[in-house]
């Protein structure tokens, strides 16, 4: 019910919002829980196991029981606590977890089974057939006990990720947070000021209580003011500080558009990553549910969570409250009740305790039972002299506060038990660099708030070294505290602790009697405090139960672990921006344009884009392309785009040692315009990389990499400079990007050339690996003449600026002499036809010696990998060789995964005796051809072996042959 | 002879705007990396300074198109250096893809994507980083107390307009909400 004159929600901007299906109207500030309640809604939910209906508990972020789904379509999400969501017109949400309507939800019959449901009940019972789990049990249990539903599809509205910086982080807009944010403002510092909630004031704004002899939101808004003047506090409301992190990074999560209706262009959410100089927590505190019979029905809830909707909100949950409580605090939300009008009555456990308004006391006395089937209508309390009804339509109940330790406890910390006031609190430096304050560290008056506010941000200034200059703080209520523990009220029926999750103290001693005594064991077996509220409401009161089940203390029962985030993070917000391209970065060559142009379909190598292959009009097939490809190049002439592979600068006087020491064989040798293949291995003698390296100039190289290992082999230059040779004179840089290089192969290769450069060469001025500066139409390029075909074949290179144009040049040229652009189909055929490895082959488990290249290990020089490369068992006979292998028998196909066997072998792997790496289709020799590594496979050329590939279901006769399937004497290059 | 025409990196892509920041291309005549030699720093920074008006910059800082580069090394932006014995220079003018951000709330989109502190204390105007802009490696200077530079590889310009413009439209909404 709403009340007049009450609260801080706009009553002038009336809001229409839908709950399962039905209107209702909600006011400007409202949450959907706030609004629901106005509206005389209390039945909001479902719970996890037994279908219990349940109503609002809390009107925090805590909220273990009115969890909602909130949108529609895909940007539905669920598990929104509905007092947390802030309504807007239009907003659509829904109950969660029944059958049928919320009032007759068809599975509440598991509440009748209850007794067979307890803690265990999945593990004892489901144990077989083991079979079923997964297709009959755990599809069922998922069903009917359930927090919500799931989309099939991304949402579509996004969220977004962003980094701050401060000097002063202050978690927390309460009394503390805002006196330590103005201290540390005007001493000078940027602070973050972070508030979980719509607006800065923490329970100041709950609380019928005045501050400096106004009322607490009166203080709130001219102390907002003077933080504002300072212009050095960056206020984030709608921000949950969610995680604490090594460093003082804090992530935090930003409710940017949740409360406004849906605009595509507004982030839905913000996952910031904080990094603070220093940070104050003044998180609060929690209050504390006493747990007692039949806890659970909608209208039972905190007593501080009435007096938030009502001084926050205008809004009485009930017209006939009651209150139970172990402390003064109760008594507070009696007396602002009763100035509302509200009829009310205080059960107090304490004996003797006294009215301080005109409500009714029953001292001595705590309830045992509650009525009400779908809302709360009576309850039962016991006193001394016996039991007794009482009528009542809301129980606010209040057995203290709980520091919201959370965040000083994410980097491993423990709270310690404080017997003064019956509650966690921190630890002294549980996160260096993270003060705490006020609530949160068990200080309970506003006095205390602001005091230790202060002293916070001073101890955070002190630590940045800065001048401290404290504002004048302002008088406050020195009362409050956590009164007399009590954390079980023993009678009979089910008492609840973990609503979220369903689970009865019953439960926890259960466990502790099937030996799950340690609280962590505890928490996994009867699952309380894994619930999106992490226990927030029951994790103390649980371990209560179990530290008197197992005839422990509190402290030494102690905590379960705090984990981020403090509060549940949608995936899609802490990912937001890596869907589609925002996943990684598309790197796309020069050609990329001419060739989409065209249709080639694309292959990802890294991050780059290739061609697979350039469609030719009427080819339907990708074979029907490569094949015309590979003839292509073999006849005529073809063009590629090599400019992904990595190309790095290299210069200094000792540049050529340098290369000595990276490669197997000998650089410092190379004439200016010439160029060698090189091999590169790593520290422990197994392959790395391959490629050639040119000399451009005395001192002066340019190195190739392979396109996927060009990032690596930056990394290990860098760390052999650094690291292994700071003696030498030598720098380097990668010039990938700089240039745009093609590969022209083919027997017109040298023809197409010589019409695109300003001085035509012939074999004698430009043989096979030689490599020079040319003028190509006139711009300043690079020339080297080398071949991964097996063909009569150079490498162009421009400055990128001008690839696109020389790449539609160079392929007009290819095609009026009967050839054309090719793509990576048939550059794997043309390489595979001459033997030339890629890391299919050098994949990291294979040596110099594996694929025939032990020759180019020199013995003259030291190089890196070569002590390890001639230890003898990388060096052995036995082991598996690069060898080529060709289809013999009645299936012509090979496949790249399948293992090669001894012909009257059995497929199994004790037989294994090697493993194909590559296989493509050779037009040239109108077969399958394959590369593949077999045990003493350079001893075996000839013999006939079976492939099986189990995954694919193929098993083929092979023939071992050389590797080198076409011209192996390398005449086609050289001519 | 054919003419080989020329495209910049993000040739069609740029310039856009949302609200008040505006993303541009910047098309330095020349961009040259240059490291000294052993031994060699200061002959090399007394030749800068007397080709370019500025030393060798200090690690993470730029001036008069002097930007550092990583250790011992930098990149010449805009100038065409004549050779500078004791140096090893390359010329990387096609390699990177330059642009421009500036408006009041460039800063603001970076910090969407760049996870360094960009406060006018720890990134003033002179400031130059090698970090990160989403996943991708850039250089990143600050030219004023509302402009910057970024410069990725070449090839990865159409990514960088992605990112930038989709962190650019999510500020200048946030900037219409706040009114």
């Amino acid at each position: 019910m709403r009340l007049d004159g009450k609260g801080l929600v706009d009553r002038d901007t009336k809001l229409r919002f839908h709950f399962n299906g039905r209107a209702y109207e909600g006011l400007k500030g409202d949450t959907v829980a706030s609004a629901l309640l106005a509206n005389g809604v209390k039945l909001m939910g479902r719970s996890f196991k037994y279908h219990r209906p349940r109503g609002v508990m809390t009107a925090g972020s805590e909220e273990p029981n009115a969890l909602i789904q909130v949108g529609a379509g895909n940007a539905m999400l669920p598990n929104v606590r509905a007092t947390v969501q802030e309504v807007y017109a239009g907003l659509e949400t829904r109950s969660q977890n029944h059958v049928g309507p919320l009032d007759k939800d068809l599975l509440s019959v598991n509440d009748l089974l209850s007794p067979w449901l307890g803690a265990g009940f999945y593990y004892k019972t489901f144990m077989w057939p083991r079979a079923f789990w997964e297709r009959v049990y755990e599809p069922t249990i998922r069903r009917a006990a359930g927090l919500g539903r799931m989309t099939r599809e991304a949402s579509p509205e996004e969220s977004e990720r962003a980094f701050a910086f401060c000097d002063v982080l202050v978690i927390g807009g309460g009394p503390a947070g805002l006196i330590a944010a103005l201290t540390a403002a005007q001493s000078g510092a940027d602070v973050i000021l972070a508030e979980e909630t719509a607006a800065l004031g923490g329970r100041l704004l709950s609380d019928g209580e005045m501050v400096d002899g106004v009322p607490g939101d009166i203080w709130v808004a001219e102390t907002v003011e003077a933080l504002r003047e300072t212009g050095r506090v960056r206020i984030m409301e709608r921000t949950t500080v969610a995680g604490a992190y090594d460093g003082l990074t804090f992530s935090a999560v930003e409710r940017v558009s949740a409360h406004l209706p849906h605009n595509p262009a507004l982030p839905r959410e913000c996952f910031w990553r904080i990094r603070a100089g220093q940070a104050v927590l003044a998180a609060g505190a929690l209050e504390r549910p006493i747990p007692f019979p039949n806890n659970d029905r909608p209208g039972v809830m905190l007593s501080s969570a009435i007096r938030t909707f009502l001084n926050r909100y205008g809004v009485t949950p009930g017209e006939k409250v009651s209150l139970f409580t172990t402390n003064d605090d109760a008594h507070q939300t009696a007396i602002e009740l009763v100035d509302a009008g509200i009829d009310c009555t205080v059960i107090d456990t304490r004996p003797g305790v006294e009215a301080k308004g005109a409500y009714r006391v029953i001292a001595g006395a705590e309830v045992v039972n509650t009525k009400g089937r779908q809302a709360l209508s009576e309850i039962t309390y016991r006193t001394a002299s016996g039991s007794y009804q009482l009528e009542t339509d809301c129980l606010g109940v209040s057995g203290g506060w709980n520091p919201s330790v959370h965040l000083t406890c994410h980097m491993g910390a423990r709270p310690v038990w404080n017997d003064q006031i019956n509650a966690f609190i921190p630890a002294e430096s549980a996160k260096p660099g993270l003060h705490v304050a006020g609530a949160c560290n068990g200080l309970l008056t506003t006095w205390d708030a602001i005091t230790s506010g202060a002293e916070a941000a001073e101890a955070a200034l002190k630590a940045l070294g800065r001048k401290v200059r404290r504002p004048t703080l302002p008088e406050a209520d020195m009362t409050g505290g956590n009164g007399a523990p009590l954390h079980v009220v023993e009678a009979k029926g089910r008492i609840w602790l973990d609503f979220a999750n369903d689970v009865t103290t019953k439960d926890v001693k259960q466990a502790a009697t099937e030996g799950f005594q340690s609280v962590e064991h505890m928490k996994r077996y009867t699952t309380q405090g894994m619930a999106p509220d992490q226990g927030k409401s029951s994790n103390i009161a649980a371990l209560a139960v179990l530290a008197d089940a197992t005839g422990r203390g509190i402290p030494e029962t102690g905590t379960t672990t705090y984990r981020p985030p403090f509060t549940p993070v949608a995936l899609a917000t802490m990912g937001a921006g890596a869907q589609g391209k925002g996943f990684a970065p598309e790197r796309f060559p020069t050609s990329h344009k001419a060739v989409t142009a065209r249709g080639a379909p694309m292959i990802e190598a890294g991050l780059w884009y290739r061609p697979s292959y350039i469609p030719a009009p009427g080819e339907t097939h990708w074979r029907q392309s490569c094949d015309r490809e590979v003839n292509m190049v073999r006849n005529a002439v073809g063009v590629v785009d090599v400019s992904t592979l990595g190309k790095i600068e290299i210069l200094g006087p000792d540049a050529g040692s340098f290369l000595d020491f990276l490669y197997t064989n000998t650089f410092s040798t190379l004439k200016p315009g010439r160029v060698r293949y090189g091999l590169m291995l790593r520290e422990d003698g197994h392959v790395m990389d391959d490629g050639t390296t040119a000399c451009l100039a005395e001192n002066h190289y340019v190195m190739t990499t392979t396109t996927a290992f060009a990032g690596p082999v930056m990394n290990h230059m860098e760390f052999v400079a650094q690291a292994l040779r700071p003696d030498l004179d030598v720098r380097f840089t990668s010039v990938t990007e700089q240039w745009a290089q093609f590969s022209v192969a083919g027997p017109k290769a040298r023809d197409l050339l010589n019409g695109v450069l300003d001085a035509p060469i012939d074999d004698e001025s430009f043989p096979f690996m030689q490599c020079g500066p040319a003028r190509i139409h006139g711009i300043e390029g690079r020339l080297f003449r080398i071949s991964f075909s097996g063909e009569h074949a150079y490498e162009v290179a421009v400055p990128a600026a001008y690839g696109d144009a020389l790449y539609r040049d160079l392929v007009a040229r290819a095609e009026s002499l009967g050839g054309g652009a090719y793509g990576m189909e048939a550059l794997n055929v043309l390489r595979l036809e001459k033997g030339f490895i890629t890391h299919a082959e050098i994949h990291g488990r294979v040596t110099a010696f594996d694929i025939g290249m032990q020759a180019m290990m020199s013995k003259k020089k030291d190089f890196i990998g070569k002590a390890a490369a001639t230890r003898p068992g990388l060096l052995d006979e036995g082991r598996e060789q690069l060898v080529g292998l060709k289809p013999v028998g009645a299936v012509k196909e090979l496949t790249a995964g399948a293992h090669l066997f001894e012909a009257d072998a059995d497929a199994v792997r004790t037989n294994n005796m090697g493993y194909v790496t590559s296989v493509g289709y050779s037009p040239t020799l109108g077969h399958f051809i394959g590369l593949g590594f077999l045990k003493a496979g350079r001893d075996r050329v000839g013999h006939h072996m079976k492939m099986v590939d189990a995954l694919r279901g193929v098993t083929a006769e092979v023939e071992i042959c050389d590797p080198v399937f076409f011209d192996p004497d390398g005449g086609r290059a050289r001519g | 002879m054919a003419n080989l025409t020329a495209k910049t990196p993000f040739d069609a892509l740029l310039p856009i705007e949302a609200g008040d920041v505006r993303l541009s291309e910047v098309t330095p005549d020349r961009i040259t990396w240059i490291a000294p030699q052993k031994g060699q720093m200061a002959k090399v920074s007394r030749a800068l300074d007397k080709q370019l008006g500025a030393d060798f910059p200090s690690p993470n800082t730029h001036a008069n198109g002097l930007v550092w580069f990583g250790p011992d090394q930098a990149l010449v932006l805009g100038t065409a250096l004549k050779p500078i014995a004791g140096a090893a220079m390359v010329d990387q003018t096609s390699a990177w893809a330059c642009c421009a951000l500036e408006g009041a709330g460039a800063t603001d989109v970076l910090a969407r994507l760049v996870p360094i502190d960009l406060r006018d204390t720890a990134f003033g105007a002179g400031a130059a980083a090698r970090t990160l802009l989403g996943h991708m490696n850039c250089v990143l200077l600050r030219t004023g107390p509302t402009r910057y530079e970024v410069m990725v590889f070449r090839s990865m310009a159409a990514t960088l307009v992605h990112e930038v413009e989709r962190a650019m439209t999510m500020v200048a909404a946030r900037a219409e909400m706040a009114g």
